[in-house]
């Protein structure tokens, strides 16, 4: 399974970014391998419709869970379309951190609909 | 004659220097005033009367499931997030499309045709026997302010005489409204913000070659910035409106100086002989 967390910048020991679209990295973990890949956002500053694009990119990347704080209307729309399941961290600890929480079953989803 | 106001800072007066005008110049000649401000549309307010509307439509992608093969084309296509191609489905946000039709041409599979979707009106009336008020209004939520625009200035075509009131700012509506106009009024006040804003806007009029005077509203009498920034610019201050209290009262409640004050109506009619190429 593949796991997106939004970050303020690369690496695990990033700490987690509270907006979903506008995060200025992505970071992708495989928890089957344990890799971890971080990806700049190309969206951070885009004019509009970022939450829809950065779902895309999600989906191009096989995530099929996000963990952020927030997500938008649009990008809520179309995580549920591509059947990612979002979670909220609400903590302001790193991206390992969170993903910790997630693993512990500590995080709540976030309603995509 | 086409004529069209506009500012930088919002709230300087141009849907008062616009609305006077046209009362002044409809008092001897046909006039038609377009409100091009088609977020805010507030023209109506000086002149209630019934109005006829037309809807406003523009093209919106529409997806061919049987064709679509999911190739994510017209998604990485789109700077506007208005198609995203997620797991086994190409979701559109309507609201978000630009109308571009970009995505019609990069789908290799003729996947992808455009169908209109209405995202305002172009509301008509006649306030007055010599005065056609033409309010282009765009739905909430919507994003081509320059659609309506378009379509509430292609309504106002074959008219002898039209003004054109702007949006504030100096961005795509902006420029929508004075484009194809044969002069521009600026209109500014005596503050910092004004000036700055009325730097912004003449850059725009001198870009787009409109040849542009200026109207100094809400003046305390201590215009020499705006008045020494017009002389180098070569922009004639057409009128001067004072900072007045017996003004402010008439605009208040949704007057018009040139109606309601003697010797405005010519004044306004001075205005439309000082902008530059008109010829009365």
């Amino acid at each position: 399974m593949i796991i997106c967390i939004t970050a303020r910048a690369s690496g695990m020991d990033a700490p987690v970014e509270q907006r979903f679209a506008r995060a200025p990295y992505f970071v992708f973990v495989d928890t089957e391998s344990g890799k971890s890949e971080s990806i700049e956002n190309p969206l951070i500053s885009a004019a509009g419709g970022a939450g829809p694009r950065a779902v895309q990119l999600l989906s191009q990347a096989g995530a099929t869970v996000l963990i952020t704080r927030q997500v938008g209307g649009n990008a809520a729309r179309a995580l549920a379309a591509g059947g990612i399941k979002a979670y909220a961290y609400r903590g302001s600890g790193s991206v390992a951190d969170a993903l910790a929480e997630y693993t512990a079953r500590n995080l709540q989803p976030i309603p995509l609909s | 004659m086409r004529i069209a106001i506009a500012s930088g800072k919002g709230g300087t007066g141009k849907s008062t220097v616009a609305a006077n005008l046209a009362w002044a110049l409809s008092r001897s000649r046909d006039v038609t005033l377009v409100d091009c401000d088609v977020e805010e549309p507030n023209l109506h307010l000086f002149f209630p009367a019934p109005a006829t509307d037309v809807p406003v439509t523009t093209p919106n992608p529409e997806i061919d499931a049987a064709r679509c093969t999911l190739c994510g084309e017209c998604g990485k296509f789109c700077r506007f997030g208005a198609l995203a191609v997620v797991k086994d489905c190409v979701l559109t946000f309507p609201h978000l499309c630009h109308s571009c039709g970009g995505c019609t041409l990069v789908c290799p599979h003729g996947a992808i045709r455009e169908v209109p979707r209405t995202i305002g009106r172009v509301s008509c009336s006649r306030p007055l026997s010599r005065l056609v008020l033409i309010s282009g209004v765009l739905n909430e939520g919507e994003v081509q302010a320059p659609a309506v625009i378009r379509a509430a200035k292609v309504l106002a075509e074959g008219h002898p005489l039209t003004l054109y009131d702007a949006s504030p700012g100096t961005s795509c509506p902006v420029i929508e409204t004075i484009a194809g106009s044969d002069a521009c009024i600026l209109v500014t006040e005596s503050t910092p913000f004004g000036l700055h804003d009325l730097s912004l806007a003449a850059e725009v009029a001198e870009k787009l070659g409109t040849p542009a005077g200026v109207v100094i509203n809400r003046s305390n009498g201590q215009d020499e910035a705006t008045v020494a920034f017009c002389r180098e610019h070569g922009l004639p201050v057409l009128m001067t409106i004072p900072f007045s209290r017996e003004i402010a009262a008439v605009q208040n409640r949704g007057g018009l100086i040139s109606r309601d004050l003697p010797g405005w109506e010519e004044r306004f009619a001075g205005l439309f002989r000082a902008i530059p190429g008109v010829s009365p």
